[in-house]
């Protein structure tokens, strides 16, 4: 629809084919990272000289990937354990808050969702003293669960956010309806407003997937222990070691970044509508 | 249960609030007494846990900042002669010096690079038909990736004896320096710790008490191939923000403009720009809280950097708490870059809090 109406107004033929090489040119500079990364991953160990970085493997291994999989599989599988319960424990808080702040009016709601939502943007830098001595006097500094917290909290004003500006497209009157019918407000959410909640579900779950995974600071800081870490915090340990070989390393990152990059390829649309849908508006 | 649900602004009953709608609106000067609804008690939860993981727990720092020697094992919260000492000490720090130095460089660069670069592919982008959704989902993926995978590879790239200085070689492009210059093309990029032009003389004049500035004011190079990889990242997120504003144009305003032949660049200078302004705005202020807080992304790809090259105030807190000890220190630098984001991002949202009232 929209591609229709640009075209009435939008750039003239030529222009068009003007600027439709002009972004053929910005295709390498966008591929590069992601080429180097995927053709060191499958050389082997000596071919893996970075004086020939921009080669092809002459030889296609996968000993660079299963070394770097050894070293990093406990870790890959403490993000996923970390990432999940937040994701989907922080999505459902914030779609209740959404819910409440779209469709319901009180005073100082506006005033509370503010004050909320300037926690979407502090330098989490400010906050980690006593988050470390709050994590530690309830007995979960150092632990998963603890950082999986950490998230759920700091993940409130962004995913209340995105409801709220998602539940805008549902009409008042379904909760008008509903409270005539005299189902109250936590029965109104979790009969009629959740099932209309699923594509809300999926644009803020995979935003928060991806925010979460791909954290570092929290993670570092939460759990000081190598072995609880997440990925992120160990593939910069490992980029750290000087004995660790180059292609282990590039396979490492491809490792770190394959579930957040897999979800983006198979799910792009969705993420897309998240980062705008994440932008107050 | 109902009759509650609608006290606050709408005191009627539903039915009525449905049938009368205008009315309903008409009568709002006269305002109920603030009673606590099913609504505010949902809200409540969350409203208390974030104020205590933000504001709270800043109060904390901000009192640490304060003190003179707080540890986590000796909570000696006792005020340094003057009570200030602690900033004092920090603005007098040659690397903080280069911290502030640097996060000036980088925002102001990385900025212009994204916003510029986001609003161009956004309108090339836009334009295309077959390609369009290729395009804009390459252009996002790097936002998708981790920083710290993206300043592992990069750090790479741009390691002297690899990748980009390889491929200046390949094209020839470091033998024709070598010919007009005399030495080959080869930066040392991060590894650099030379800045350019020194504003230290012109400061001096201009700060009050501006000769306490140790660190050498300019543009350090090893910042270069820093910002171009976070302009690299985060150009994607402008693209997308203004692909989401140039769809927001009402089909009236373009069908209008096709009447009066505005089409091509016209079209883009008297209406797609100009309306895209609000967007413009979210994104420089999500973008420059994004670059003020920048911390992974360099902490993989370059450190501190050479003399502080490429330090930036999210390493140095990380740092002179967990590496150096140094709480009091690092919290009262943590504290400054709280107040800089603040003062970008709490008057845009004080607007948009304004804007939801009526």
């Amino acid at each position: 629809m929209s591609s229709q109406a640009v075209s009435i107004v939008g750039s003239s033929k030529v222009s068009k084919r003007v600027q439709f090489w002009l972004l053929c040119l910005f295709i390498p500079l966008f591929i590069i990272p992601f080429y180097v990364v995927l053709s060191a991953s499958f050389k082997t160990s000596a071919g893996a000289d970075v004086t020939t970085m921009w080669k092809l493997p002459s030889e296609w291994t996968f000993s660079g990937v299963k070394a770097a999989w050894t070293a990093l599989r406990g870790n890959f599988t403490n993000s996923l354990l970390m990432t999940i319960p937040a994701v989907v424990i922080s999505s459902i808080i914030g779609s209740f808050n959404g819910f409440i702040l779209s469709k319901y009016k009180f005073k100082f709601s506006n005033i509370m969702f503010t004050v909320m939502l300037v926690g979407m943007f502090i330098p989490y830098q400010t906050i980690l003293i006593p988050l470390v001595r709050f994590l530690q006097f309830i007995h979960l500094y150092g632990t998963l669960p603890g950082l999986a917290l950490v998230h759920i909290v700091y993940g409130i004003p962004i995913t209340s956010l995105m409801f709220r500006n998602f539940y805008v497209s549902i009409p008042k009157a379904i909760v008008e309806a509903a409270s005539i019918d005299g189902a109250g407000l936590v029965k109104t959410f979790f009969r009629i407003i959740m099932p209309l909640s699923i594509p809300g579900f999926v644009v803020a779950g995979i935003f928060q997937f991806t925010n979460i995974w791909n954290d570092f600071l929290f993670g570092i800081v939460a759990i000081p222990n190598p072995a609880n870490q997440p990925v992120t915090a160990a593939l910069n340990n490992l980029s750290g070691t000087q004995t660790v070989d180059w292609n282990v390393l590039m396979a490492g990152s491809l490792i770190a970044a394959l579930p957040t990059a897999l979800i983006y390829l198979l799910l792009g649309r969705y993420y897309i509508q998240g980062l705008t849908a994440g932008s107050v508006k | 249960m109902w009759v509650r649900i609608c006290a606050g602004p709408h005191s009627y009953p539903l039915f009525v609030h449905l049938i009368f709608q205008e009315k309903s609106m008409a009568t709002k000067s006269h305002k109920p007494k603030f009673r606590l609804n099913p609504a505010a008690i949902g809200l409540m939860p969350s409203f208390i846990l974030v104020f205590i993981f933000v504001y709270v727990f800043i109060a904390y720092t901000i009192r640490i900042s304060l003190s003179k020697s707080w540890m986590p094992a000796l909570q000696n919260f006792a005020l340094p002669t003057p009570w200030y000492g602690t900033y004092h000490d920090l603005f007098t720090n040659y690397r903080f010096q280069a911290d502030i130095r640097n996060t000036i460089i980088f925002t102001l660069f990385f900025l212009i690079i994204s916003v510029v670069a986001g609003l161009f592919l956004a309108i090339a982008v836009s334009n295309m038909s077959r390609s369009r959704v290729f395009f804009r989902n390459l252009f996002i993926m790097p936002y998708a990736v981790s920083f710290i995978v993206t300043g592992v590879i990069w750090r790479w790239i741009f390691n002297p004896i690899s990748g980009v200085n390889l491929l200046f070689k390949y094209t020839g492009i470091s033998g024709l320096y070598e010919k007009v210059f005399g030495s080959p093309l080869e930066p040392d990029w991060m590894t650099s710790g030379t800045v350019w032009g020194n504003m230290n003389g012109l400061l001096e004049h201009v700060i009050p008490g501006g000769n306490v500035i140790q660190a050498q004011m300019g543009i350090p190079i090893a910042l270069l191939p820093v910002i171009f990889a976070a302009s690299w990242q985060l150009c994607g997120f402008a693209m997308a923000m203004f692909l989401a504003g140039l769809s927001a144009i009402p089909h009236e305003l373009r069908e209008a403009a096709a009447i009066d032949r505005a089409t091509g660049f016209r079209y883009y200078r008297s209406i797609a720009i100009p309306a895209l302004v609000p967007m413009a705005v979210t994104c420089t202020v999500i973008l420059t809280s994004t670059s003020l807080k920048i911390f992974d992304l360099i902490y993989a790809m370059s450190g501190s950097g050479i003399g502080f090259a490429t330090d930036m105030p999210g390493i140095y807190v990380y740092e002179t708490m967990y590496k150096a000890l140094r709480y009091p220190l690092g919290a009262s630098a943590s504290i400054f870059m709280l107040v800089l984001v603040c003062a970008v991002v709490l008057p845009y949202l004080l607007r948009f809090n304004k804007g939801t009232e009526e």
